[in-house]
């Protein structure tokens, strides 16, 4: 092995920074050579993905309108994986949300009030935190991991939301299309800025990051998730409950996520269809990484993957390249993230070859 | 008899060992790392048919030799001679194969697997891992050191696991067998049986290179001693010529106070600060140790030792008067208050405060400032946090303060924990705690891998609280530590606690057999005959 | 008769639904006993069944393609070996990478694939012994990877039991500063297990794209891969577990496609649950007791090795 691993003794702040610039700069690089291998122009194919879709004021608010529902879980998930609380199960939570905030938006019919749409709010809030509670009763009393359990939930949560938009909750007037009616104007998220999407979901992730940023920087609690993450074991010894801790973090990140679900089901997309998430709850997770698992770093982190979402639909319809491409990005870019933040804590030497072995001296005496 | 068979040794028949080419020299010997020079220069010579202690304190260099010796390292200059031969030994395989066993400090022993497999791991030549159990037990029985090949290495007790890892290296008729620290984890009496193997070795040609910083030992089995300091050899010597007080000079270069205890009697009238009554407890680790009614009282101004093995149930017993276990509520008293039942917060704020043997990733949290972990444990004494908010000032505040009477040597309040040396860190969390002002104080190996100057401040911290009034329990495996500080003494083994005695009226030997798991009354008779 | 025709139909199906979580689980089951933790079985497996898909298509041969996907699994595996054995990167994140990335590749490898035909993998009838009734089809007429998996199970329970190189690996699993103490290379083992872990998982791929059902569709593996992460801790780490997991969840999943056949009226979306919620089942029930959890899982499980640090 020509290099070695030294320890730095304390974290380099700037490879902590660094390493993201890093990561989406060697995504930019890695992607113009599989666009020159798929035989796409690699400039126009980069400008198609990368400037295209934020070259004007729309193309800006769209860039938050997708960046909303990634930051708002993204910024739980970073509460979590501080607190070494693996919850994988974002799509899931975002899925229940739109079912129990959707469900009281369906129940509301046309109905007007301005207790509608809070109460959708609210309920999905509690439905992620229903789904959430599940991988953390598990964890917490039978020991069961959280990565699995709620991995496992995300299938179940897809199928029970394919059950109720192509069963119960189906529209009647909807050509047999497997999704329920349209949400009425009292249950859908208002438009904040006039002639672009952007909605109210868009300003409660920006009040999110706000607020976990106090959580985590200015409290006792947002200590006490850190101390469980980083040692354990120090955290029994200073009394902080794991247990408790881990149902914090788990209720959270899906009260987060059941929040995206319901925005975005209320919000852009208007009603539940089979296709609420193009799997926001997965990519959640490199937006948490992609940020430093720090709420502002989400915020940023979930920018640029939007910004992946958006190119990937530009390349879709300009360039034929499959949707699928988003996928491979998304996944180049947390690969890179992770190699890059080996220089967090390690520094990188080369070593030069030994001078000599024993092979020849050994194998004599032997 | 130790000889592998084939080897060529020039000098080998030599009748002088002093004349003879050694064993094994070494000469210039470097190792960097990043932050230190571990070794600087090192020259050593050992001889066959001699015990060779390598004598010095915790951080010395010593083990950073041994692993150059053993292949583990590679050092950066200097030149290692096997029988006057230059060598590089790239790994320990090829050490293994010029015919050098090592005993490491910490077992390098597997939990999950048998005593057998543990050994076939070690044995390069599968030629020679045929028929490996019926070696075993051979050469375990030719040398009275009992072992099962098919026990898991986890069923076994410290000194049997050292059983394991000494057969290993017997069972390649090792030239040179390297034991670095072996003895820390012994009972007097497993010390003794250990001796007497090596001196059978010894008389067997077999070189012995022996590393150690206790002193009496060395002088009751080494011939020859290599003193090192600070990565550099200091002296070379015969132990056997030299007072254990000249040695210690060599080793530490400077004279060391006794610390200082202001009372013996002063505790008898006190009032008992801590009281523990009858507590049981299932370890809920997979291999811990179950406490078996266990009680003692603690009074203010009093230092209770508990001595014992590594394993046995010392961590649960730590873990039970911490708070991290819980029990019934009468079980466990602080000041009369029955506090069994309440976590280490609610026992803070009641007085306790504790030292855990583990300081990375127990005591502290190596990638946190020592701000944040003076937050740890003080945040509730100290006030450093109002209505669920930290108050970052007082924080760095009271760290600041740690850091200035325990004179932790670091960068301020700011440096990560993981930054600062053993002895430093181990400092700042015995301070973090003693600042707090506790009634009691348990503490649980304070001075594990400290040099002698930093172990004797952290035992003069401890008695100058006691003689502040604090109840405070010592749990060590270091007898020598216990007897030096303790008023008085109790035995843990197998989950059981002996009666505290007077530290100034028991033996290190009745102790050692109360370690071993003698019983009480088994102790106390043989105490009675000699009387 | 029907009742036996009934019995053989469903044991045909057992089998080629426990197969492919079989060689996955086989597969990780090594790459965790040297103490690696790679979540990205999912990931590894899509990457091997869009490969094995694609070979088999180009070139005719079944055989060519389930080596290729083998070779494909194996390269996924390295990379995440690169990165969380030399880079020391988290285990979890990196695979939860490999996941994304190889979802993400094989739905981009495969877009042209989509609807494209391909005849199933051949059965290897033995003659006269799979014309026996009842257990002649299910014992002698299986295709080669059924085989396969019972043949790698049975040899890496042989070689982590009995040959030297398995004790090595294991040791390396149980404690890396020990084994590196005493001269193993705790690196190259470890890339070892991780591709031999990750080649199996690409065959498990390649079993669902050719002979499951013999088509590629994007994300075809539904869960399998987690599902058989979860088998391995059902198994405790031991081959012969991991043999009874696979056909307990192989039942499970036909019994989804039978459930109904028996005229019973739930929805089909909650039959599909079952799987998955049967998965969660058996984690809870392996899991709660810690101690023994703690007893069986390698010692070093997910954690990083630097020698130099």
């Amino acid at each position: 092995m020509p290099f070695r691993l030294e320890a730095r003794g304390r974290r380099s702040l700037l490879w902590a920074w660094l390493s993201p610039v890093v990561a989406v700069a060697g995504t930019l690089l890695l992607s113009t050579l599989i666009f020159a291998a798929l035989g796409k122009p690699a400039g126009a194919a980069l400008y198609t993905f990368v400037l295209a879709p934020v070259s004007d004021l729309r193309g800006l608010s769209e860039l938050g309108v997708k960046a909303a529902p990634l930051v708002l879980i993204g910024t739980g998930l970073a509460l979590g994986f501080r607190a070494n609380v693996w919850n994988i199960g974002a799509e899931g939570q975002f899925i229940l949300g739109a079912i129990f905030g959707g469900g009281i938006g369906l129940a509301a019919g046309d109905s007007e009030g301005v207790w509608i749409l809070p109460a959708m709010i609210l309920a999905g809030a509690f439905g992620g935190m229903v789904w959430a509670a599940i991988p953390a009763l598990l964890k917490t009393r039978f020991n069961a991991s959280e990565i699995l359990t709620s991995l496992m939930l995300n299938y179940v949560a897809q199928l029970l939301l394919i059950y109720l938009v192509v069963g119960p909750w189906k529209d009647p007037q909807g050509y047999g299309f497997p999704q329920t009616r349209l949400f009425g104007d009292a249950a859908t998220m208002p438009i904040l800025i006039h002639g672009t999407r952007v909605h109210l979901g868009v300003l409660a992730a920006v009040i999110a990051v706000a607020l976990v940023w106090l959580l985590q920087a200015k409290t006792l609690l947002g200590f006490k998730l850190r101390v469980l993450g980083e040692a354990p074991r120090a955290a029994s010894y200073a009394g902080f409950s794991g247990p408790r801790l881990t149902w914090f973090a788990l209720l959270l990140s899906g009260a987060l996520a059941g929040l995206a679900g319901i925005f975005e089901a209320a919000g852009p997309i208007g009603q539940l269809t089979p296709s609420l998430s193009p799997g926001y709850g997965y990519t959640a997770i490199i937006v948490a990484f992609l940020g430093r698992l720090h709420p502002f770093g989400v915020l940023l982190g979930g920018l640029v993957l939007a910004l992946s979402y958006l190119g990937g639909e530009k390349a879709q319809i300009a360039l034929g390249l499959p949707n699928a491409v988003t996928g491979i990005y998304q996944g180049v870019l947390l690969f890179l993230l992770l190699a890059a933040d080996l220089l967090v804590s390690y520094r990188i030497r080369l070593v030069p070859a030994p001078q000599s072995t024993i092979g020849s001296v050994a194998g004599g005496v032997t | 008899m130790a000889q592998a068979g084939g080897a060529e040794r020039p000098g080998g028949r030599d009748s002088d060992p002093q004349l003879a080419v050694p064993l094994l020299q070494l000469d210039g010997i470097v190792k960097r790392f990043p932050m230190t020079i571990a070794n600087d220069g090192v020259n050593l010579a050992v001889r066959a048919g001699e015990i060779h202690a390598l004598l010095g304190e915790n951080g010395a260099g010593k083990s950073t030799l041994v692993k150059i010796i053993y292949g583990v390292l590679h050092p950066d200059a200097g030149e290692i001679r096997w029988n006057g031969l230059a060598v590089a030994i790239a790994n320990p395989a090829a050490a293994r194969a010029l015919g050098i066993g090592m005993v490491f400090q910490h077992f390098s022993l597997f939990e999950a697997l048998t005593v057998a497999e543990n050994i076939a791991l070690a044995i390069d030549d599968p030629q020679r891992r045929r028929g490996l159990k019926a070696k075993i037990t051979e050469v375990s029985a030719a040398y009275g050191l009992k072992l099962d090949p098919d026990q898991a290495v986890h069923h076994l007790s410290v000194g049997e696991r050292q059983r394991v890892e000494i057969v290993r290296c017997l069972l390649q008729n090792p030239k040179l067998l390297i034991m670095d620290e072996p003895t820390s984890v012994l009972t007097p009496q497993e010390i003794e049986h250990l001796f007497a193997t090596l001196r059978r070795l010894r008389a067997q040609g077999c070189a012995i290179l022996y590393i150690s910083h206790k002193l009496e030992e060395i002088r009751a089995l080494c011939d020859r001693a290599t003193v090192m300091r600070q990565g550099r050899v200091v002296a070379e010597c015969d132990p056997r010529q030299e007072t254990s007080h000249h040695l210690a000079e060599l080793m530490i270069g400077k004279d060391l106070k006794p610390p200082y205890h202001l009372h013996e009697d002063a505790a008898d009238g006190a009032a008992a600060r801590l009281v523990v009554a009858n507590l049981s407890l299932k370890a809920d680790r997979a291999f811990g140790t179950d406490l078996k009614s266990i009680s003692f009282s603690v009074a203010a101004g009093e230092v209770l030792g508990i001595a014992g093995i590594a394993g046995n149930g010392q961590g649960e017993l730590m873990a039970a008067l911490s708070g991290e276990a819980i029990t019934a509520p009468a079980i466990i008293r602080i000041e009369d208050a029955p506090v069994g039942a309440l976590g280490p917060s609610e026992r803070r704020a009641r007085g306790a405060c504790f030292v855990p043997e583990e300081r990375h990733g127990h005591g502290a949290v190596p990638g946190m400032s020592l701000t944040e972990n003076a937050l740890l444990s003080a945040w509730r004494r100290k006030a450093l946090a109002r209505h669920g908010v930290v108050d970052r000032s007082k924080a760095r505040g009271f760290a600041a303060e740690v850091i200035r009477a325990f004179d932790v040597r670091s960068e301020g309040p700011g440096a990560e924990a993981r930054s600062l040396s053993g002895g430093n860190l181990q400092r700042f969390i015995v301070g973090r705690e003693i600042l707090q002002e506790p009634k009691v104080l348990v503490v649980a190996q304070p001075t594990w891998g400290l040099d002698a100057g930093a172990a004797a401040s952290i035992r003069q911290a401890l008695l100058d609280l006691a003689d502040r009034g604090t109840a405070v329990v010592v749990i060590s495996q270091d007898l020598d530590e216990l007897l030096e500080i303790s008023d008085r003494i109790a035995v843990i083994a197998g989950g059981r606690l002996s009666s505290p005695r007077p530290a100034g009226s028991v033996t290190s030997a009745e102790l050692g057999l109360l370690m071993g798991g003698a019983a009480p009354q088994a102790v106390e008779a043989h105490d009675a005959v000699p009387a | 008769m029907s009742g036996a025709a009934l019995f053989t139909s469903v044991m045909l199906s057992v089998i080629s639904a426990a197969t492919p979580l079989l060689l996955a689980a086989t597969g990780e089951l090594v790459t965790e006993k040297a103490g690696v933790l790679n979540l990205g079985v999912e990931g590894m497996m899509l990457v091997g069944a869009v490969i094995g898909f694609a070979v088999t298509l180009g070139s005719g041969s079944a055989t060519l393609g389930i080596v290729a996907a083998a070779l494909a699994g194996a390269v996924a595996a390295l990379g995440f070996a690169v990165l969380t054995v030399s880079l020391l990167a988290n285990q979890v994140a990196t695979g939860l990478a490999l996941t994304i990335f190889g979802t993400g590749f094989s739905a981009l490898i495969g877009a042209g694939y989509v609807g494209k035909p391909l005849p199933p993998l051949p059965k290897l009838d033995l003659p006269v012994l799979s014309h026996i009734p009842v257990l002649g089809p299910i014992l002698f007429g299986q295709d080669a990877l059924v085989y396969l998996s019972f043949a790698a199970l049975a040899g890496v329970s042989w070689f982590l039991s009995r040959s030297h190189a398995g004790l090595v690996l294991r040791a390396v699993g149980d404690s890396h500063d020990a084994a590196h103490a005493i001269g193993y290379d705790v690196v190259k083992i470890r890339y070892f297990a991780a591709m031999f872990g990750g080649a199996m998982c690409g065959i498990a791929g390649a079993y669902l794209s050719l002979a499951y059902t013999p088509m590629w569709a994007e994300n075809m593996s539904a869960g399998r891969g987690w599902i058989a992460l979860a088998l391995v801790v059902f198994s405790a780490w031991r081959p012969a577990r991991l043999l009874l997991g696979a056909y307990l969840f192989g039942g499970i999943t036909i019994l989804q496609l039978h459930i109904q056949g028996l005229g019973i009226a739930i929805p089909s979306q909650f039959v599909s649950m079952l799987p998955y919620l049967a998965t969660v089942v058996v984690l809870v029930a392996i899991s709660s007791d810690r101690s023994r959890l703690r007893l069986n899982t390698p010692a070093c499980l997910g954690r990083a090795f630097n020698a130099a640090g």
